[in-house]
C-alpha cells in the first residue's frame, strides 16, 4: 500500500468512527490522526523540497480522467505551513474547545469537519487534476463553512457563516468557469493540459483565463474588493478555526494564484502590474479599516487582508522581474511573498490563539471592555505582544525580514527602471511604508486597549490565565517567530526551490540568492543580535542602577487629579479618533447618538459602527437594486392558494403542448427568418 | 566606529545648544551647554516612582527605546568610514529599528492607563506614521540618484556637481532636519516646554518616567538629534579627508543646533489639526526631491 492511499484512507476511516467514542478520547483520536497524516505528507513535502518531487497517478474515473498528484517544491512549500498550522491549531483547539464538552454532538462534527479541513487543504496543494481539484476545493469550502458555524445558536454567527458560504462559492463559479473552458478545449481535466492550452492560446486568451482564476482564488485569499467575508467568518469562528483560517485558508487562494501562475503562460509584466495594484490598495485598505474596528478579531481579519496585500506585493514584484527578465528581482519577490505567507500564518494564528484566550478568560471580543489583562493573563500579553511587532514588520521578528526581501527587490529595480516604474517604485515603497506605519497604530492600539491600563469592566466571572498545555504551541510558534527574523538564511536556503519554479518559467539565471539574498540578511540578522544584545546590556546596567536606588509604587500621575477611574482611560476610540478624523473620506462611520437633555437627564449614549465602503458598493448596492428588481413581480407570491395552483397548471399545460407544437413554433421562426 | 564616537560627542551638547540659543534669543543668559548631560547624570542617581497600574511593559519600554535609538545610531556612516552595522537597504533597517522603539515608547505610555498619556501616544503614532513615507522616499531618490541602496555608498557616492542637486541637497536637509524635529517632538508640531497636557506629544508620554527610566528616554532624544545631524552632514561632507571632516562635521552639528534654537524661538507650534498636514508637505518635498533625482539621472521622461 503506498502513501497516497494510506493519506486517503486514514482520515476516511477515522471520520466513520470518530462520532461513537467518548468526548476526551475523541479529541484525542483526531490529533492522532490530524498528526499521522501531517506526518506522512511532511515527509514527502520535505523529500519534494530537497528535489526529489513526488509523483503518482490514481486511476480516477470514467468522467474524472486519471488523477495526478503532483507534489513539487512549491506544493511542498505550501503543504509544510499547513501541517505545521494544524499541528499547533489542532494541539490549541483541544483545550479551546474543552469549555464546550457539554456539546459532544457539535464536538464531533467539529472534530470531523477538522480532518476533512486538512484532508482537504493538503490535497488541494497535490492535485493536478480540476475535477477532483473542484471536489476537493468544495469540500474544503463546506467543510470550513460548518466549522465557522461551531456557535450556531448566535444570528451573527450564521449570518457569518452563510456570507462565507456564497462567497465561497462564488469564488468556485469562476474556478469552474475557468476549469471547464480548459476542459472544452483540449478534452482533459489534467493540468498539463491548462499549460498546453495557454501555450497554444498566447495573448489575451490566455491572460483572460489567467482572470478568471485570479478572480476566483483572490476571493478566497481575500483581496480587496473581494475581502467583506473575511472580518464576519473570522469572528464568528472558534478561535483555533479563525486561527487556521486566516493563517491557512485564505492562504490556498495564494497558493492557486500561484499555481496558475506555473501553468498559464501570460504576459507577465502586465499581470505583475496589476497583481500590484491590487496588493498594494488591499494592504493599506485593509489596516486602513483595522485600525477602527471594536471586535478584536475583526481587527485581526482585516489586518489579515493587509497581509494578504503584502504577499501579494511580493508576487507581483515577482511577476514583473520575470516581465522584464531581472532575475533577483523575480527572486526576492516570489521568495518574499512565499516567506510572508509562512510568517503571517505564524503571526496572525498566534494573534488568533491569544485572542481565542482572551475570549475564553472575558467571554467578550469587545475591546472597549477590557483592559489590564496584562497583570491577570501575563503568558497571553507577551505571546500577543510578540506577535504585535511581527506583524507589524518590526525587526528583530519575521515580518521584517520579510518585508525586508521586498524593499531589497523594489530597491534592485531602481537601477534599471525608467521613469514610470520608478513612479511605481516610489508609490509602492510609500505603501509599504504606510502600512507599517498603520499597522504600528493599529497594534499599539490593540495591545495597549486590550493588555495595558485598568480594567474597563467589572466581569462577573474571574479573569484568569489559560492552562499551560494551551499555551503550549503559542510559544511554539513565538519561538519560529524569533528563529526566523535571527536566522533568516536557514529559510531563505528552503525558499531556494519553489523560487527556482519561478524564474525557471523565463529560464532567468537565479543563483540561489547569493550575491544579494543571503549575503545581506546575515548583516540584518547580525543587526536584529546586535539589538537583543544592546537591550540585555542596559537591562543589566538597570538593574544594577536601581538596586542601589529606593523606588517606589504609586498611583499613576493624573495632572493633580485624585482618585481617577477606570472610564477617563483613553480608550480605543478615542486613540484612533485623529486618525478617524483624518482618513474620514475612506470609510463610513455610522453615528447612533443620544444626547443629554433636560435639568434631569435619564441616559445617553453614542455608539459609533465603522462600515466598509467598498461591501457598500460592491455587495450591498447590488444586492439591494436586485431585491428591488425582483420586488417587481412580488405580486406573482400572492399568497392565494388557488393562484398557485393555476401556477401548477399552467406548468403542466405549457410542460405538455410545447413539445406537441414544437414543430409549429419552428416552422413559425423559419417563417419570420423569410421575412 | 568613529560615526558612533562622534554622534555620541555631539549628543552631549546639541540640546544644550538649542537651549542656550533658545534663552539668548529671548534675552536670558540660560544654562550651559552641557546642562541636558548633567540633568541626565542626576536623574541616573535618583530612585524612581512606578505606578501601580504598570507592568513589565513599561519597565522595559524606556531601554528598547533607547537601545532601538543607539542601534539605529550604528548603521550611521561617517563619510567614508562605514557606520558598526552596513549593508544594502540599512536605511530601511534604520527606519524600522526606530519604528520598534516608538512602538515601545507609545505601548509605555498606554501602560500607565492614565487618559493624557494614551493622548499623546495616540498623536505619537500617528506622527510617525505621517512622517515614514518622506524618510522612505528621501532615501530612495538619493538610491537613484547615486546608484547604491546603503548609508555609506550613496553619502560617499553624493557628487555635488551641479546647481540641482544642490538644491536636492538643501532640501534634503531640511526633510531631515523636519524628521528630526518630528522624531523629538520639537517645534513646529510640538512645544517641549508647554505646561498644558493636553497639547503635549512626546513630554505627556513619559510623565510617569522617573529616574534611570527617565534618564534613557533624554538621552535617546539627544542622540536622535545628533544622528539626523550626521546624516546632514554626510549629505554634504562627500569625499573630504578627516582632518577636515571632523572639525566640519561638529560645525554642521552647532548649526543645525542654532537653526532648530531660532525655529523654536521665533515659531508658534501649529494647532494640533495642521500637524497632519505639515507632516505630508514633507512627503512632497521629498517627492520633489524625487523628481530632482529623476533630472539629475536623465530617466525624467
Amino acid at each position: 500500500m503506498n502513501s497516497a492511499w494510506s493519506f486517503i484512507l486514514i482520515p476516511v476511516i477515522a471520520i466513520c468512527f470518530i462520532p461513537f467514542l467518548k468526548v476526551g478520547v475523541k479529541a484525542i483520536a483526531v490529533y492522532a490522526v490530524v498528526s499521522f497524516v501531517a506526518i506522512l505528507t511532511s515527509f514527502v513535502a520535505i523529500e519534494a523540497l530537497l528535489g526529489h518531487p513526488f509523483n503518482y497517478t490514481l486511476p480516477g474515473s470514467y468522467i474524472s480522467g486519471p488523477i495526478r498528484l503532483q507534489i513539487d517544491a512549491l506544493s511542498a512549500w505550501f503543504m509544510l505551513i499547513i501541517n505545521f498550522g494544524f499541528l499547533t491549531g489542532g494541539f490549541y483547539g483541544l483545550f479551546y474547545m474543552s469549555a464546550y464538552r457539554n456539546q459532544p454532538k457539535n464536538l464531533t462534527l467539529s472534530a470531523i469537519l477538522f480532518v476533512l479541513l486538512h484532508t482537504a487543504l493538503i490535497s488541494l496543494c497535490a492535485i493536478q487534476n480540476s475535477f477532483v481539484f473542484i471536489v476537493a476545493w468544495e469540500i474544503m469550502a463546506l467543510s470550513a463553512f460548518l466549522s465557522i458555524l461551531f456557535e450556531h445558536e448566535k444570528v451573527a454567527t450564521v449570518r457569518a457563516g452563510i456570507n462565507f458560504l456564497i462567497q465561497s462559492h462564488v469564488s468556485i463559479i469562476c474556478l469552474i468557469i475557468g476549469f471547464i473552458w480548459v476542459a472544452s478545449q483540449t478534452g482533459s481535466y489534467d493540468f498539463n493540459a491548462i499549460h498546453a492550452y495557454s501555450l497554444t492560446h498566447p495573448g489575451a486568451l490566455s491572460m483572460q483565463l489567467y482572470l478568471i482564476f485570479f478572480i476566483g482564488f483572490s476571493i478566497k485569499a481575500g483581496f480587496v474588493p473581494f475581502h467583506t467575508w473575511l472580518p464576519y467568518a473570522h469572528p464568528a469562528a472558534p478561535a483555533h478555526i479563525s486561527g487556521i483560517m486566516s493563517g491557512l485558508l485564505i492562504k490556498i487562494g495564494i497558493f492557486g494564484i500561484l499555481r496558475m501562475l506555473l501553468l498559464i503562460k501570460v504576459d507577465y509584466l502586465s499581470i505583475g502590474i496589476l497583481i500590484l495594484l491590487i496588493s498594494v490598495i488591499s494592504g493599506v485598505y485593509g489596516i486602513m479599516l483595522a485600525i477602527l474596528q471594536h471586535n478584536l478579531k475583526k481587527i485581526l481579519a482585516y489586518s489579515s487582508v493587509e497581509n494578504i496585500g503584502i504577499i501579494g506585493i511580493g508576487i507581483g514584484l515577482g511577476c514583473i522581474g520575470l516581465g522584464t527578465n531581472n532575475p533577483i528581482l523575480s527572486s526576492l519577490g516570489f521568495a518574499g511573498a512565499l516567506l510572508h505567507t509562512l510568517n503571517h500564518s505564524l503571526f496572525k494564528s498566534l494573534l488568533f490563539f491569544a485572542a481565542g484566550n482572551v475570549y475564553q478568560a472575558t467571554h467578550s471580543l469587545d475591546i472597549e471592555k477590557m483592559g489590564g489583562l496584562i497583570k491577570k493573563m501575563p503568558h497571553t500579553a507577551f505571546l500577543f505582544l510578540l506577535a504585535a511587532l511581527a506583524i507589524s514588520g518590526l525587526p528583530p521578528f519575521n515580518g521584517f525580514i520579510s518585508e525586508f526581501i521586498l524593499y531589497s527587490g523594489l530597491l534592485n529595480m531602481i537601477h534599471s527602471a525608467s521613469m514610470v516604474s520608478l513612479l511605481g517604485i516610489i508609490f509602492t515603497v510609500t505603501s509599504l511604508v504606510a502600512i507599517g506605519g498603520l499597522a504600528t497604530i493599529c497594534f499599539t492600539k490593540t495591545f495597549g486597549v486590550v493588555f495595558l491600563g485598568n480594567p474597563r469592566h467589572n466581569f462577573q466571572h474571574e479573569v484568569k490565565e489559560v492552562s499551560q498545555f494551551q499555551l503550549l504551541p503559542l510559544y511554539f510558534m513565538a519561538t519560529f517567530i524569533v528563529l526566523i527574523g535571527l536566522f533568516p538564511n536557514v529559510f531563505l536556503d528552503i525558499l531556494v526551490s519553489p523560487v527556482k519554479l519561478f524564474t525557471d518559467l523565463q529560464q532567468l539565471p537565479f543563483n540561489s540568492f547569493r550575491g544579494e539574498g543571503i549575503e545581506t540578511l546575515t548583516l540584518v540578522s547580525a543587526g536584529g543580535l546586535y539589538f537583543i544584545l544592546v537591550i540585555l546590556l542596559l537591562l543589566g546596567i538597570r538593574k544594577l542602577v536601581l538596586r542601589k536606588r529606593m523606588t517606589s509604587v504609586s498611583s499613576t500621575w493624573s495632572c493633580g487629579h485624585i482618585a481617577p477611574t477606570a472610564k477617563i482611560q483613553y480608550s480605543g476610540s478615542s486613540f484612533s479618533r485623529t486618525y478617524s478624523k483624518l482618513f474620514a473620506m475612506f470609510f463610513q462611520i455610522n453615528k447612533i447618538e443620544k444626547d443629554v437633555q433636560g435639568v434631569f437627564p435619564i441616559d445617553a449614549h453614542t455608539e459609533t459602527h465603522i462600515y466598509d465602503k467598498v461591501e457598500k458598493w460592491l455587495i450591498d448596492y447590488p444586492i439591494s437594486s436586485l431585491k428591488y428588481f425582483l420586488s417587481r413581480f412580488l405580486f406573482i407570491q400572492n399568497g392565494k392558494l388557488q393562484f398557485y395552483i393555476l401556477y401548477g397548471i399552467a406548468f403542466i399545460i405549457m410542460a405538455l403542448t410545447i413539445p406537441l407544437i414544437y414543430h409549429q413554433i419552428i416552422l413559425f421562426i423559419d417563417f419570420l427568418k423569410l421575412l | 566606529m568613529l560615526s558612533l564616537l562622534l554622534i555620541i560627542l555631539a549628543a552631549t551638547f546639541f540640546t544644550g545648544i538649542i537651549i542656550r540659543t533658545k534663552s539668548i534669543a529671548s534675552g536670558r543668559k540660560g544654562p550651559g551647554i552641557f546642562q541636558p548631560i548633567k540633568d541626565v547624570i542626576r536623574l541616573f542617581k535618583k530612585g524612581a516612582v512606578y505606578s501601580e497600574t504598570t507592568s513589565f511593559v513599561f519597565q522595559i519600554a524606556p531601554t528598547i527605546y533607547f537601545a532601538s535609538v543607539f542601534v539605529a545610531m550604528l548603521v550611521i556612516p561617517f563619510g567614508q568610514s562605514k557606520g558598526i552595522i552596513s549593508f544594502n537597504g540599512d536605511f530601511i533597517f534604520f527606519a524600522y529599528i526606530l519604528g520598534i522603539g516608538k512602538f515601545f515608547s507609545i505601548i509605555g505610555a498606554m501602560d500607565t492607563g492614565n487618559s493624557l498619556e494614551g493622548m499623546g501616544a495616540s498623536r505619537e503614532a500617528l506622527y510617525s506614521m505621517l512622517a515614514e513615507p518622506a524618510f522612505f522616499i528621501l532615501m530612495g531618490s538619493l538610491a537613484l540618484l547615486t546608484g547604491y541602496t546603503s548609508f555609506q555608498a550613496i553619502f560617499s557616492a553624493l557628487h555635488l556637481g551641479s546647481s540641482i542637486s544642490y538644491a536636492l541637497a538643501v532640501m534634503a536637509a531640511f526633510v531631515f532636519l523636519m524628521i528630526a524635529m518630528i522624531e523629538n517632538s520639537r517645534m513646529p508640531l510640538d512645544d517641549p516646554k508647554t505646561h498644558l497636557e493636553l497639547t503635549m506629544v512626546h513630554e505627556v508620554m513619559i510623565l510617569d518616567n522617573s529616574g534611570f527610566d527617565l534618564g534613557i528616554i533624554l538621552t535617546a532624544g539627544y542622540l536622535k538629534f545628533a544622528i539626523y545631524g550626521a546624516i546632514i552632514f554626510n549629505l554634504f561632507s562627500g569625499t573630504i579627508a578627516y582632518q577636515y571632516a571632523i572639525p566640519m562635521f561638529f560645525g554642521v552639528q552647532v548649526f543645525l543646533a542654532f537653526v532648530v534654537g531660532m525655529i523654536e524661538s521665533f515659531m508658534a507650534r501649529f494647532r494640533m489639526n495642521h500637524n497632519a498636514q505639515f507632516i505630508v508637505v514633507l512627503s512632497s518635498v521629498s517627492l520633489l526631491i524625487f523628481f530632482g533625482a529623476l533630472l539629475v539621472s536623465g530617466k525624467f521622461l
